[in-house]
């Protein structure tokens, strides 16, 4: 994983102190990996989890995943749609910089994780309390959550991770692109209101169904 | 940003997971009835067909940084692969078996492929 992980660019850019913003030199571009590897084994901790908890199909480790995780994917899409992406349109390019780099690398291991262990918690809960059956009395309300969650997906794995992973890689080389950076972030921005949008939906749904 | 004339990748690659997402949601909608599979099976072999016809015109494009795109890919791939491992052990573990567990296996394997190569296109496309 070294050429992904740690490549390094080189030490001047990297390590450029604020003040050179200022004197006409190139934005200041704190060093970061891409994936970072410090949160690798709390990922690992919390996969182990969940299949601690589907394979002891009990109902309060898959409620606790299930809700837990799924506020946590809620509050993050909603948060990056509404809040942090405005915001960061309306920061100088050095700032929005500082902010991509010590922001991104940590949304690349959060959100498969929230998004992973919600959808497995939450199809195993709804095996064992039978909400997933045809015949469960607000099962139109279970499949409108499918569809939602499908749309989501779609743009998650569509859009936003792939701009995540590719404004990442163009921070780390030597020159980058401020236009690539610009239209990477702009889709990642635009993905993350989406689905923030749709989780809102999602909100509605789950409600729903919690009131029967 | 100078524009290079792409495959359009990332539209291919959206339809071909919400294909297989229309086939997971039909089947899910339906338990414990056993249904049709035809319509789940067309939608896997066109979501599949996508991934193809993907790989092929990537194969196509001259002069693209096909070493970016597999340094990246290799771990997305192993990424996806971990995810898409968890999913197929809640299947086994709910009991799935039968045609059905092929749809739905067939599907996971399209999806911890097809991401992958998106991810490390969208990564590729913009090495100089």
């Amino acid at each position: 994983m070294t050429d992904v992980v740690t490549a390094q660019p080189p030490v001047s850019i990297a390590h450029t102190e604020p003040t050179a913003v200022s004197s006409g030199s190139p934005p200041a571009r704190p060093d970061f990996q891409i994936v970072p590897l410090k949160g690798l084994p709390i990922v690992a901790l919390i996969f182990v989890g969940l299949i601690i908890a589907i394979a002891a199909n009990k109902l309060w480790p898959l409620v606790f995943l299930h809700v837990a995780f799924g506020a946590a994917w809620t509050i993050v899409d909603l948060f990056m749609g509404f809040v942090i992406g405005p915001t960061m349109g309306k920061l100088p390019p050095p700032a929005r910089i500082e902010v991509v780099t010590r922001l991104m690398p940590k949304m690349v291991l959060i959100m498969p994780t929230v998004v992973t262990v919600t959808l497995a918690a939450g199809w195993q809960l709804g095996v064992l309390m039978g909400t997933v059956n045809s015949s469960y009395y607000n099962h139109s309300w279970i499949v409108a959550s499918y569809i939602v969650v499908g749309f989501m997906a779609v743009i998650a794995l569509g859009l936003l991770s792939p701009a995540n992973i590719a404004v990442l890689t163009e921070l780390k080389k030597p020159e980058p692109n401020p236009a690539v950076i610009q239209k990477l972030m702009k889709r990642f921005i635009f993905a993350a209101g989406f689905t923030g949008m749709l989780q809102v939906a999602i909100l509605v749904i789950m409600t729903r169904i919690r009131v029967g | 940003m100078s524009e290079r004339t792409l495959p359009p990748v990332t539209q291919l690659a959206m339809t071909s997971l919400a294909l297989i997402l229309i086939g997971g949601i039909y089947l899910a909608s339906h338990l414990p009835q056993q249904v049709p599979l035809t319509p789940a099976w067309i939608l896997l072999a066109a979501s599949a067909s996508l991934l193809a016809v993907n790989l092929i015109a990537l194969s196509r494009v001259k002069d693209f940084a096909w070493t970016k795109f597999f340094s990246v890919g290799k771990w997305a791939l192993l990424a996806y692969m971990i995810i898409a491992g968890l999913i197929e052990y809640a299947f086994l573990r709910d009991g799935l078996s039968g045609d059905p567990l092929v749809v739905l296996t067939l599907s996971i394997i399209v999806y911890a492929i097809h991401v992958p190569v998106l991810i490390a296109f969208t990564v590729a496309q913009y090495e100089q």
